[in-house]
């Protein structure tokens, strides 16, 4: 694994809230057409660390190349730039309310390239057809279902063919079948245009079925990261309590709680 | 039913509000872009206190013109008022021209009595005038007379 | 005692927090106005939305402004014998103050609070995030079309109130008292000079950017709102919104007519 291959390298990353510090010295590095998921649960700061790749967060310490450029440092222009070959699947889609579906994936095209109006309308009804959304063109975002919304804001990350694609929670609140539908749309798309994706999330099975490699994220620290057989051998507790889905506080003792509200009265 | 488009809508907006800025402009406040052709008169006046450029030019409760300027003439330390007239309108050189007032705390205005002499052409002056006469000088003068 | 002065000091400390950040966030919206691509059609639709859409509220709200000012001037000036200065009377309160200020609280109820809503409601669905993430400026594409079409309407709603009321004084004074109605239009003509114009279009541009500034810098940054989020935080920034911007164009009103007048 030599640096010219990695297409995202993050050093020695710290980041913080204020004064609530919520990542700590995290070293990752992610080669092209590898998919690399992040998982952790609820505060153990994947989405800040995704924030921060992004550019939407500057972190406290630490230096985020891509392709060797510190998105951190380079200025506004380059940065507008880089962006154009970084794709973002939101949580909930994110579309802009105001304009309809059609119109929220033509968006980048119409901002950044000088395409007329046709190849821009083909190049969106492919993508479309793709996620599997032809016939919800021209409906407004409000009319489309979550998961809908979901593939959606996928069609317009993808718009562009971007070098690298970050989605978020592309599993969270989805009923169990579309989660799947989501997760071999993910394969698919790697398989297609040999696409880099990071995909942060907290189910299991999803991390397991798309990963080439998994980080796992502990309050804030980076615990492990490997292949998914890495992962499920690892003797680390924090990662084994991840993947058993042992609970964190002790579980609510009946008795005890019924005594305490008859005690309380 | 078709939908009315955007562009319509914005393009009404526009163009009503464009009108009603232009109706407030030009009827309201008397700018006259569309300005009446006329003929300039002089008339200097011992006081014109009060009297504001635009102020009215009335015969016989009629607006005919409106002042166009105010200035001091430094040689009789009298107030040039210059005025314009509209054109069908004949002003004779025994006219006379009194600043007065509309009702008791109303704007001041010129008001021309016409005489029966030879018609005034543009640039020329009414050599009669009577001055603004301010209440206070009306005031003092009732209670400076009772007083001797 | 000391915790009292510490807790004044912190509050002092964010309100300065808070101001110098809806100051760079004007500016930065200011200078996105001559960045390309320009939203032609995002710019309409916002003009539509503040400027046409707020007709009907502004056409009747005009209308009984100018009633209720005929009325009440009618009867003080009936005692002084001053009934013909009417017109003047009415024309110059809705020109020089009354037209740019209600119109301005119109569209600040009408729109600044839809406006700073919608904004907060895109911050907290990340549609900000993803306009940044596609290198498309927030600033640029969301707030300039919504700045340009408030300075645009403003003072074009503020001209069809004070007409609009103009004509309600005309409706009271000419039909219900009995006035001459060229006596009526003679007045405003006398009273109304080019100056008053400038005040009612200087301060109608002015409200626009401060209703519309209020608004949209409020939802922008509604995360950074503390002890709520969510639904709730929407709700009390836009009340923020509407309290801070009518009592700030108000302070402004005061302001510009003391250089003006």
């Amino acid at each position: 694994m030599s640096d010219s291959q990695a297409l995202i390298k993050v050093n020695n990353l710290s980041s913080a809230y204020g004064e609530r510090k919520v990542l700590f010295d995290i070293d990752l590095e992610v080669k092209q057409g590898e998919i690399l998921v992040v998982m952790g649960g609820s505060g153990s700061g994947k989405s800040t660390l995704l924030r921060n790749m992004l550019g939407l967060m500057m972190p406290s310490q630490g230096e985020i190349l891509f392709n060797g450029k510190d998105i951190c440092k380079v200025n506004q222009a380059e940065l507008a730039k880089l962006r154009q070959s970084m794709g973002v699947a939101f949580q909930g889609g994110a579309l802009l309310s105001s304009l309809s579906v059609g119109d929220n994936i033509k968006l980048p095209l119409r901002q950044h390239t000088d395409l007329d109006e046709k190849t821009i309308s083909i190049m969106a009804r492919l993508k479309l057809e793709l996620m599997n959304l032809a016939e919800y063109e021209d409906l407004m975002p409000s009319e489309l279902s979550g998961g809908m919304l979901k593939r959606a804001g996928l069609a317009r990350a993808v718009i562009m063919d971007p070098k690298i694609l970050f989605f978020d929670e592309p599993s969270a609140g989805l009923d169990p079948v579309t989660s799947v539908e989501l997760d071999q749309l993910i394969l698919d798309l790697r398989e297609a245009m040999n696409m880099t994706i990071i995909v942060v999330t907290h189910e299991l099975e999803s991390a397991f079925k798309i990963a080439d490699r998994i980080a796992v994220l502990f309050d804030g620290k980076l615990v492990t990261i490997g292949s998914v057989e890495h992962i499920k051998a690892c003797s680390d507790e924090r990662v084994v309590n991840l993947i058993n889905r042992k609970p964190r506080i002790n579980p609510l003792d009946a008795d005890k709680y019924l005594s305490r509200l008859t005690k309380g009265s | 039913m078709k939908k009315i488009s955007l562009e319509l809508i914005v393009g009404l907006f526009i163009v009503f509000g464009t009108a009603s800025i232009l109706y407030l402009s030009v009827a309201v406040s008397g700018l006259s872009i569309f300005e009446a052709d006329g003929y300039h008169l002089k008339a200097k006046f011992e006081n014109s206190s009060g009297l504001k450029k635009g102020a009215v030019v009335e015969i016989a409760g009629v607006k005919i013109g409106q002042v166009e300027s105010i200035n001091l003439d430094t040689d009789t330390q009298e107030s040039l008022v210059w005025i314009k007239v509209q054109t069908n309108v004949e002003i004779q050189d025994d006219a006379v021209a009194s600043i007065r007032t509309a009702g008791i705390i109303g704007d001041k205005f010129i008001k021309i009595s016409t005489g029966g002499g030879d018609p005034l052409e543009d640039g020329d002056e009414i050599i009669e005038t009577e001055p603004s006469i301010s209440i206070e000088e009306l005031i003092s003068k009732y209670m400076f007379s009772n007083e001797s | 005692m000391l915790a009292q002065i510490e807790r004044l000091g912190a509050t002092t400390i964010t309100r300065f927090e808070d101001l110098g950040r809806m100051g760079i966030f004007l500016s930065r919206v200011f200078s996105s106005i001559f960045s390309r691509p320009f939203g032609f059609r995002d710019l309409l639709k916002q003009i539509a939305f503040i400027g046409a859409s707020s007709m009907p509220i502004i056409l009747l709200s005009g209308l009984f402004t100018g009633m209720v000012l005929a009325l009440q001037f009618y009867a003080v000036m009936v005692d002084f014998g001053a009934v013909e200065l009417m017109g003047a009377a009415v024309s110059k309160s809705l020109v020089q103050e009354l037209g740019p200020v209600m119109t301005a609280l119109m569209v600040i109820a009408r729109v600044g609070s839809a406006t700073c809503a919608e904004i907060a409601i895109m911050r907290n669905e990340q549609q900000f995030d993803a306009l940044t993430c596609m290198a498309i400026s927030p600033y640029r594409f969301i707030m300039v079309p919504r700045l340009l079409a408030a300075i645009i309407s403003l003072p074009i709603l503020t001209s069809i109130y004070n007409l609009i009321g103009i004509f309600g004084g005309y409706l009271v004074g000419v039909y219900l008292k009995g006035l001459s109605g060229m006596a009526y239009m003679q007045t405003i003509e006398n009273s109304i000079t080019w100056s008053d114009l400038k005040m009612t279009f200087i301060k109608s541009i002015i409200f626009a950017v401060i209703l519309i500034w209020i608004a949209m810098a409020k939802g922008f940054f509604v995360h950074l709102e503390k002890g709520v989020s969510g639904a709730e935080a929407v709700g009390k920034v836009t009340t923020k919104a509407v309290v801070a911007s009518a009592i700030t164009m108000l302070f402004a009103d005061y302001i510009v007519s003391s250089f003006l007048i």
